[in-house]
């Protein structure tokens, strides 16, 4: 008993740490903690495989470019490139804060700063070869993922569509291409620029609960 | 102003004289022989009469838009109270006593209906859905607690002095008023809000709670009226639970009525092909049978009809044909803006009728001022508890919803239909009412576009979104949902997830068409705004055709022009060469999967439709829409021609190919090829013109790599050698904001699939505007 106490306050100190690195609070750190521990097993670290498994996820389109964003080092905060094989419950707890919903409490620079770093997960997502551009191929793939996989339109259809967003970004970013300019890729700013219009941070969000709804949830569940 | 009052004053003599004309008439009769000439006003008198008035109404809304500089400033409903106000006063003059009434069952059978049918079937249902948390909350928990708050007040203030000893009215009578007065109006917030453009979430927001909380309204004025029949000594606590109890009912119960009525609804317009005249009759039968079903088992109607016409919008829309959607949309907003006019131009009549109401000062001004201040405390209060609020709602939005909390025609109907007997107050309740009412709507619908402005309120873009933006708005719903699965949330995105599975899989099987179920993966994308139309040769477009997709697809950009992209495979296999500047003039032209895209384009013929539409109007029609308009007409006329062609064009096909082997250059001599391109310049392009211009975009010889200028809006279509690419160019007129510069993307030779720009033997034109 007296470990097992031991043991509670040390993990709470650890939360309240990430309380003030990722912005969550603690309810929500420890439901989320609760869910980590479910997805692991009771492990330490999760790897792709637990996320897969997910049955929820089956049916999503885009479920490959999720998880990999997830053990994707770049989303840490940390300039590092490349991706992880496993992550613990800190890394897992970074990628989530992504998704916080904006308070009533957050600034005017706070939340451009919400908005730049839901962008950059966006970004990072889409850009697959870590080289900081969006090539089209890459573009296509995702719009293809997006569409074609679901089987609403046909592969070609969805390649033209991404041909004609890149297209869009093009000119909107560099009016002035001259006849022979490439246009390599979409740029992290030119990526910021065209989704200008889009109010990131009220759509890119979804709401942690602060209450407990292990009990409440059905799917997947392990003891 | 002057003339229109001159106007109307003329026509209300005819109305009266012709009443008393009447009783002359009846003389001539006595004369006996053979009348040649009649006067049978008695046979004609009640039609004749409503028509008079809806003329009326009508010209006086021709009238008022002769002003520019007045409408922009004074809200419509304004002018109409005020025009009611002098015709009522015309009426009374003339005659000493009133004539005319806003009736509640003509309001509540006939006048309502109309407006929240078309408020419901027009409703944007991903707008509403998402943000129905923030709705409900308040157009549930808001609505009781201003009635509660109003009422008791009400009769503290009776209990203090402040208001008069006449009003015999105590607290289940203070209750019943609270009650009626404190719901938002449905048709006041469409009148005055329409004219504003705040960003759509507000405009959701508010018209979602003046929708919704008809159910509070209906339970609480029903509970009260049985309450003070009973008399208030004799209220059990039972009855309080039966009250809450018949709330859910009433609300979860007209729900239900309505969503049946969809379901119904949708299921018939499934089969109505060969009917396809009365389709738009089956949509206005079914949406009226939801309200008035909902009536007859005193659920709430407004609910039912809304909950039908959402449900029903998206199915039907599907299944019935381009004329029946655009006879129901014209249809509904006709009569929607006919009733509007009718209520607003006899709320200013009832008004001036001053057998009917009995002024109190104190209980007028107490009202006033608790309606407004429970409003704008209740807001602050909910906004607060941020409890169900997908997005946040800052200070700003909150004034604006406060301040739209317009009263308006339901309250002054629900407080005529008060019996005199038992509530005895009722005429000072009519006159605080209209007096409530005129206020909200006037003053408040003059000074909200001058609130808003100084406010800075976002408004609403009525700018389309680009492609970029769409694909992140879908991609949004998939990682939002897969978050949130993964964090173990059931959450909003999870639900409608599951919500799409279910409709995929089971009720878009049920009530689509088999044609339209078949492509309806299609209609899910929102934003690919093209649709694939075969018509029977001779017969109406339906919603989708039959024919699959394989190659093209009309992509509408941001920048408000068509891009036809076609791509086919390419005998080295990667696909696509978006060229939209210049001829690519590839040598080695492979022919015959030139004719055969052709083939395949020509016999799917674009028609692009709306579908995001997050702006409702009833007024105003959008920018593009008579463009679009034209378009379609023009190409339905296309459509026509070359379901003639079709058939002799098969049997020249197979000698052309051989000629073109032969002789290249000569290609397009043949009129066939003319005819063929036809379909797809005429669709991309939004003509200004008159639609038998339709030959004049024809093609250039595709030896030369010429670009011949129309200075029309046209998208001209380019036959090239190369093989299988085919490339368009738009001139500078169909890109109305934003012209596309020469990016080529093409990636067709290149192993390193980055966009790069060709340079060809031809000119290119780096086009600017």
């Amino acid at each position: 008993t007296a470990t097992m106490g031991a043991s509670q306050t040390r993990s709470e100190h650890k939360h309240q740490d990430l309380v003030d690195r990722t912005g969550f609070s603690l309810e929500q750190i420890k439901n989320l903690h609760k869910r980590f521990q479910q997805l692991s097993g009771n492990e330490e670290t999760i790897s792709k495989e637990h996320l897969d498994s997910i049955p929820a996820l089956a049916n999503n389109p885009i479920k490959k470019q999720i998880i990999e964003a997830f053990f994707d080092k770049r989303n840490q905060h940390q300039n590092e490139v490349g991706s992880f094989q496993e992550i613990s419950f800190e890394q897992f707890l970074m990628v989530m804060s992504h998704f916080r919903p904006p308070t009533l409490k957050t600034t005017e620079e706070e939340r451009e700063a919400l908005r730049k770093e839901k962008l950059r997960f966006l970004f990072n997502m889409h850009d697959t070869d870590n080289d900081g551009t969006i090539t089209l191929e890459e573009y296509r793939k995702v719009v293809e993922e997006l569409l074609s996989k679901s089987g609403a339109i046909g592969l070609e259809a969805a390649k033209a569509i991404a041909d004609a967003a890149m297209l869009e970004v093009a000119s909107t970013n560099v009016p002035h291409m001259a006849p022979d300019d490439f246009y390599e890729g979409i740029t992290f700013e030119h990526f910021e620029q065209i989704l200008k219009g889009l109010e990131m941070e009220s759509r890119m969000h979804i709401r942690f609960l602060d209450v407990d709804t292990s009990t409440m949830r059905c799917g997947k569940s392990t003891s | 102003r002057g003339t229109e009052q001159v106007t109307c004053r003329r026509c209300v003599c005819v109305c009266v004289c012709v009443c008393e004309g009447e009783e002359a008439g009846e003389q001539h009769h006595r004369g006996g022989g053979y009348r040649v000439v009649q006067w049978e006003w008695s046979y004609v008198q009640t039609p004749y009469i409503i028509a008079i008035w809806l003329l009326v109404a009508s010209v006086a809304k021709i009238l008022f838009h002769f002003s520019q500089r007045f409408t922009t400033v004074v809200p419509e409903s304004c002018m109409l109270i005020l025009l009611g106000l002098v015709l009522g006063g015309i009426v009374l003059i003339a005659n000493k006593k009133q004539l005319y009434q806003l009736e509640p069952a003509l309001f509540f059978l006939f006048l309502l209906p109309t407006i929240v049918g078309d408020a419901g079937y027009f409703m944007p249902a991903r707008l509403f859905f998402d943000n129905l948390g923030a709705i409900l909350l308040y157009a549930v928990v808001g609505t009781l607690w201003n009635a509660f708050c109003t009422g008791f007040c009400l009769y503290t203030a009776k209990l203090l002095g402040v208001i008069d000893e006449r009003v015999h009215a105590d607290l289940m009578d203070f209750l019943l008023f609270g009650a009626l007065i404190s719901a938002v109006d449905p048709v006041a917030v469409l009148a005055v809000f329409e004219e504003v453009h705040i960003n759509d979430m507000l405009f959701i927001i508010v018209f979602g709670e003046s929708l919704l909380n008809d159910a509070v309204t209906v339970v609480l004025y029903k509970v009260y009226i049985s309450f003070v029949d009973v008399g208030a000594e004799n209220v059990q606590t039972a009855d309080y639970f039966k009250g809450v109890a018949s709330f859910l009912i009433v609300s979860i119960g007209g729900t239900l009525v309505g969503l049946v009525f969809a379901v119904v609804l949708g299921f018939i317009t499934r089969f109505t092909k060969k009917v396809r005249i009365i389709e738009p009759l089956f949509v206005f039968l079914l949406v009226y049978l939801a309200y008035l079903t909902a009536e007859l088992f005193s659920l709430s109607a407004i609910l039912s009809m809304t909950f039908c016409g959402i449900g029903a919008n998206k199915y039907v829309e599907a299944n019935i044909s381009q004329k029946s959607r655009t006879t129901v949309k014209y249809t509904m907003k006709t009569l929607a803006s006919i009733a509007e006019t009718i209520i607003f131009i006899f709320l200013g009549i009832s008004a001036v009728d001053k057998s009917k109401w009995a002024w109190d000062t104190g209980l007028v001004s107490c009202t006033l001022v608790f309606i407004f201040v429970f409003r704008a405390v209740g807001e602050h209060f909910l906004t607060q508890s941020d409890l169900l609020f997908p997005e946040t709602v800052e200070v700003i939005d909150q004034v604006v919803m406060s301040y739209g909390g317009l009263r308006g025609a339901v309250a002054f109907a629900l407080v005529v239909l008060l019996d005199a007997e038992k509530v005895k107050a009722k005429d000072y309740f009519v006159a605080t009412t209209i007096v409530v009412v005129f206020f909200t709507v006037m003053f408040q619908g003059l000074t909200i576009k001058p609130l808003v402005k100084w406010l800075k309120v976002p408004r609403s873009t009525s700018r389309k979104p680009t492609i970029n933006e769409e694909i992140h708005e879908r991609a949004f719903d998939h990682i939002l949902t897969a978050v949130e699965d993964i964090a173990g949330l059931q959450g909003y995105h999870h639900w409608r997830d599951k919500w799409e599975q279910f409709d995929k899989n089971y009720l878009s099987k049920l009530l689509l068409r088999k044609s339209v179920y078949r492509k309806r993966i299609i209609c899910s994308i929102p934003w690919i705004w093209a649709e694939v139309s075969a018509c029977p040769p001779g017969g109406e477009p339906s919603g989708l055709s039959d024919h699959c997709v394989p190659c093209s697809a009309t992509i509408r950009t941001g920048f408000m022009s068509h891009i036809r992209i076609s791509l086919s495979e390419r005998e080295n296999g990667s696909g696509v060469c978006l060229d939209l500047q210049v001829i690519d003039n590839i040598p080695g032209a492979k022919v015959e999967e030139d004719t055969e895209t052709h083939h395949v384009l020509a016999e799917n013929l674009y028609k692009p439709r709306r579908r995001y539409q997050s702006h409702y109007s009833r007024h105003f029609m959008p920018v593009g829409e008579k463009e679009r308009q034209d378009r379609e007409v023009f190409q339905r006329n296309m459509k026509s021609r070359m379901e003639t062609f079709k058939s002799t064009r098969h049997k020249r096909h197979k000698k052309e190919r051989s000629l073109k082997k032969v002789n290249p250059t000569h290609r397009h001599q043949a009129p066939s090829d003319t005819i063929k391109h036809h379909p797809k310049l005429s669709i991309s392009v939004r003509h200004r013109q008159k639609t038998t211009d339709t030959f004049r975009h024809l093609q250039i010889p595709s030896d030369t790599v010429r670009q011949r200028q129309i200075p029309s809006d046209t998208v001209r279509y380019h036959q090239t050698p190369s093989d299988t690419v085919r490339h368009l160019r738009i001139t500078s007129d169909t890109v109305r904001h934003h012209v596309i510069p020469s990016v080529n993307i093409r990636d067709c030779r290149t192993p390193s699939h980055t966009i790069r720009h060709h340079q060809t033997q031809s000119v290119r034109h780096c086009q600017k505007q």
